[in-house]
């Protein structure tokens, strides 16, 4: 039973304290959340990811209130009313372009960082899975988004996308028109997929976010040296005075300096793009008005589902759809393909490192020559990386069962 | 530092990664095409001709190098010009698909060798030959090479609409008169047949048939031009973030270059008249560009400020943990 | 937590505080209302087509507007006080006000035989010039800005008339 003292002056630290038990929130989410000592920037990258992710939400905010979910008001309502006639439109514009991009060279980076140091294993497995579904949902914010300016890539990749639903020689075409509420993508499919990217899609991230933390709390970060160490000893040693000698650092105020000033540095660059480099986050091809009669001489996914598309891409309809899928999901089951007991970065862990190198350089490859059109040598390089790709993922189980315990 | 190693590896792919999703990767979709630096004595032309049609094309070009030697007499030009006016005034018809455009600035954008070209034969000189299979009378200007056909009078005209038809000419002046028959740009509020005058609805019913029959008016000019090119011209709104300068430059001046078999005409702009057509295509594509440059350094300063408090904050919170 | 002031840190913040401020100050602009709502305020209104005693509704900046001409018998009605709310143009006078009722908003009923303005939500009582005859409405209904241009009024625009209207307190400012 709660104890509430009478005398207690109204908003007071006492009174918080006795409804909202403000101190011992302040102490495990902050004060005494501890953080390994032992790390370096990248372990910033996740509230760089949170913060862009508010970022995109508040740009989203505005441009919301003036954008227009009919097909033949979509497009003007963003080229003309957002980016003309609405005070700081285009920023908001811009923001959210960039924001969207930049979010995923940092969800890969995050990623590519818990790989190399093998923060999936040991009890960070629903860490890592979590994280995976948070790609997918953040994914599918993206394809959603990418939708309402109802340019011609909008329209042409909403096409593509949903045929692939079709299930290649399955020919579930009445699947495809159930998706997209219509024959083709017209009203039906703009205002789902407004609904997906303003509702469904943000309340599912922001679930996922909470649960991603939520898994990170019991095992605790991981440290550039994949090392096992008692929390509690040197939680003790911080909080008896001795600092220096302390494995961990609380999260506010220590490790948040870190992290505040890495996203400084970040910010720097996030807005450069935003006021003077933006064409890679905002494509000519989509400033053309949606047009189903005339599809583009060129048409690509985002940079960031290139690798995907181009595991797609070299293979025949039916086995490139089964490639695609596979591709999807694999990612999830890194803690349980890889099976050497080790905690530790890469570079200590034998072949794994040349795998963990390979993968990234053959992710890169996979993503160029899904940009690139899928002619002549371009085509037989992306059929080479995609068959890398899959061999990489059954070699990982042989590599790492054999790798010596450290 | 080891830190500064794995930052100087993260940039590194990441620079790898951009350079070959956006520079490389555009570079091998689309082919790099030279511009002539808006110079109009056919060389593109003659170069892209097909064999039947290289030598008429080389002979055309040369007579009008000839005329260009003459010496105009703009008095003499104004009366030879009033054949030109009775097309190309305003409020003018409709020809076999087309408006003809005001000339009022005609001196002042339009290049002086293509002004000569376009009035001896206008599909030649637009680069549109290949689209009268049937000779290029048949194009909606092609009786004027039968109306002013020799060298002095052509030569004359040219020099009175370089003297009585140039004067300052706004943007969105170069743009009405070299593409707005064709193009619409409705975020700067232009038909194809001009503005949308001000009308008012009737206040019991909400209908301003004022309005619809303006609608209409520029709708059938639309059809019109859709059934005499093959296809709407597109409205030029955004064409400016829809495609890079240099495209939209090389193909300003010759759409052949870059769209091979298109029916659009060149254009014949000069220097000043390409400058004014971007500047407006600008106005309405990118309006945003100098609230941009105005924002960009006060929105970097701060956070470079930013970045230098966080560090010092960074120090102060880790000076006693190493 | 230091027993030492943690200088920096405040530093730090009160330097984001001023960004945010910069961001708080971006994000009402863009709360602004357009340009193209605000250039759409201004309606041209032809008095020469009205007939005498004949209320017409036009409408300016989504709102209703009372124009009533005034026939030489309801101008011989007049005092010098409801005088003042008539525009007088080309030796005609014209009742033109904002057609919503002065206490709530709802607007009010023309009655021709009676020659005033009843309004439904309340009660409310206006005469032929749009004077407040009855409670609850705190005063006549509103006067549009107005400009005289011939035999045109553009409402949104102003004139030497107008800004006399406001002067003497004949209306507020809509």
């Amino acid at each position: 039973m709660a104890h509430f003292d009478e005398n207690a002056k109204p908003f007071s630290h006492q009174w918080l304290n006795e409804r909202l038990a403000v101190d011992t929130l302040k102490r495990v989410m902050s004060a005494e959340y501890w953080i390994p000592k032992n790390i370096n920037f990248l372990w910033a990258m996740g509230m760089v990811l949170a913060a862009t992710f508010g970022i995109l939400l508040v740009s989203g905010i505005f441009l919301l209130m003036y954008y227009n979910p009919s097909v033949d008001l979509a497009f003007d309502s963003v080229n003309y009313t957002i980016m003309t006639e609405v005070g700081y439109g285009w920023l908001w514009r811009h923001i959210h372009g960039v924001g969207a991009s930049l979010v995923f060279l940092i969800i890969y980076i995050h990623m590519f960082t818990g790989i190399y140091y093998g923060s999936y294993k040991r009890g960070r497995e629903l860490i890592w899975i979590s994280g995976m579904l948070l790609f997918v949902l953040f994914s599918a914010e993206a394809f959603s988004g990418y939708m309402l300016p109802w340019g011609q890539m909008s329209y042409w990749a909403g096409m593509v996308i949903t045929n692939l639903f079709a299930g290649g020689s399955l020919h579930a075409d009445g699947f495809v028109e159930w998706i997209r509420g219509d024959y083709v993508p017209a009203q039906a499919f703009l205002s789902r997929f407004f609904m997906l990217h303003v509702l469904l899609m943000p309340l599912l991230i922001i679930g996922g976010i909470v649960f991603h933390f939520g898994t990170l709390r019991l095992p605790h970060v991981n440290n550039q040296d994949g090392e096992d160490f008692d929390f509690e000893e040197a939680a003790a040693l911080w909080k008896s005075g001795n600092k220096k000698e302390s494995k961990v650092i609380p999260f506010s105020p220590v490790f948040l300096s870190k992290d505040v000033f890495v996203m400084g540095v970040y910010f720097i660059l996030f807005f450069y793009l935003v006021f003077y480099h933006f064409e890679f986050a905002m494509d000519p091809v989509n400033f053309d008005p949606a047009n189903g009669l005339s599809t583009p001489a060129h048409i690509y996914p985002e940079w960031y589902f290139l690798w995907s598309y181009e595991v797609l891409r070299p293979f025949s309809t039916d086995v490139g759809l089964i490639a695609f899928a596979i591709a999807q999901v694999i990612f999830l089951t890194l803690p349980f393909m890889d099976r050497s007991p080790n905690v530790a970065p890469a570079n200590r862990r034998g072949k794994f490192h040349i795998w963990f190198w390979a993968m990234l350089a053959d992710m890169l490859v996979l993503t160029f020559m899904g940009k690139l059109p899928p002619e002549g040598i371009w085509s037989t390089i992306g059929f080479v990386a995609a068959i890398v790709f899959f061999a990489l993922w059954i070699a990982l189980p042989f590599i790492t069962k054999s790798e010596k315990k450290l | 530092m080891k830190e500064l190693k794995i930052l100087g590896i993260v940039a590194a792919f990441t620079l790898l990664l951009y350079w070959g999703v956006e520079p490389f990767a555009h570079s091998q979709m689309h082919k790099h095409v030279e511009g002539h630096g808006l110079v109009y004595d056919g060389t593109a032309d003659i170069e892209e001709a097909s064999k039947d049609k290289k030598e008429a094309k080389k002979k055309f070009w040369a007579e009008v190098a000839d005329v260009a030697k003459l010496t105009g007499d703009a008095t003499a030009g104004e009366a030879t010009y009033g054949m030109c006016a009775g097309c190309h005034m305003d409020g003018a018809a409709n020809m076999g698909g087309v408006t003809p455009p005001s000339l009022d600035h005609a001196g002042a954008i339009y290049d002086k060798n293509f002004l000569i070209a376009l009035i001896k034969d206008p599909a030649m000189a637009t680069n549109v030959d290949h689209k009268y299979p049937n000779g290029t009378m048949s194009h909606p200007m092609g009786s004027i090479s039968a109306m002013v056909s020799a060298p002095q009078d052509i030569a004359n005209v040219v020099a009175y609409l370089q003297k009585e038809k140039a004067g300052h000419v706004t943007a969105k002046e170069a743009y009405t008169e070299a593409c707005g028959r064709c193009h619409a740009n409705r975020y700067g509020k232009l038909t194809q047949l001009g503005e949308k005058p001000k009308t008012k609805e009737n206040i019991k019913t909400g209908q301003d048939i004022e309005a619809m029959k303006f609608t209409q008016k520029v709708a059938e000019e639309q059809n019109a031009l859709a059934d005499y090119l093959g296809k709407l011209p597109p409205d030029l709104s955004i064409m400016y973030r829809a495609r890079n300068e240099h495209f939209l430059h090389t193909f300003i001046e010759n759409p052949q270059s870059t769209l091979a078999g298109t029916a659009m005409p060149r254009t014949g702009l000069n220097e000043e008249g390409m400058e004014k057509v971007m500047e407006y295509l600008a106005e309405t594509g990118d309006p945003s560009a100098p609230a941009r440059a105005i924002a960009g350094p006060w929105v970097l300063g701060f956070f470079v400020i930013f970045t230098i408090l966080a560090y010092l904050w960074k120090q102060y919170q880790w000076r006693d943990l190493h | 937590m230091s027993n030492r002031r943690d200088f920096m840190g405040m530093a730090l913040g009160g330097f984001t505080a001023l960004g945010g401020l910069g961001a708080l100050m971006a994000m009402k602009k863009t709360w602004d209302p357009l340009p193209s709502v605000k250039s759409a305020g201004f309606t041209t209104i032809d008095l020469k087509d009205y007939k005498e005693n004949e209320l017409v509704t036009e409408k300016w900046r989504g709102k209703p507007i009372f124009v009533l001409k005034q026939s030489k018998e309801l101008m011989a009605k007049t005092t010098d006080e409801t005088k003042k709310r008539l525009i007088e143009v080309n030796g005609d006078h014209y009742m033109v006000c904002v057609g919503l009722c002065t206490h709530l908003g709802c607007i009010p009923g023309y009655d021709k035989a009676n020659e005033s303005f009843l309004c439904a939500c309340h009660g409310g009582v206006y005469d032929a010039t749009a004077m407040v005859t009855k409670a609850p409405p705190p005063r006549g209904l509103d006067i549009p800005p107005f400009k005289i241009e011939g035999t045109k009024l553009v409402l949104g625009g102003t004139c030497p008339e107008y800004e006399k209207m406001l002067a003497d307190g004949t209306t507020l400012k809509v």
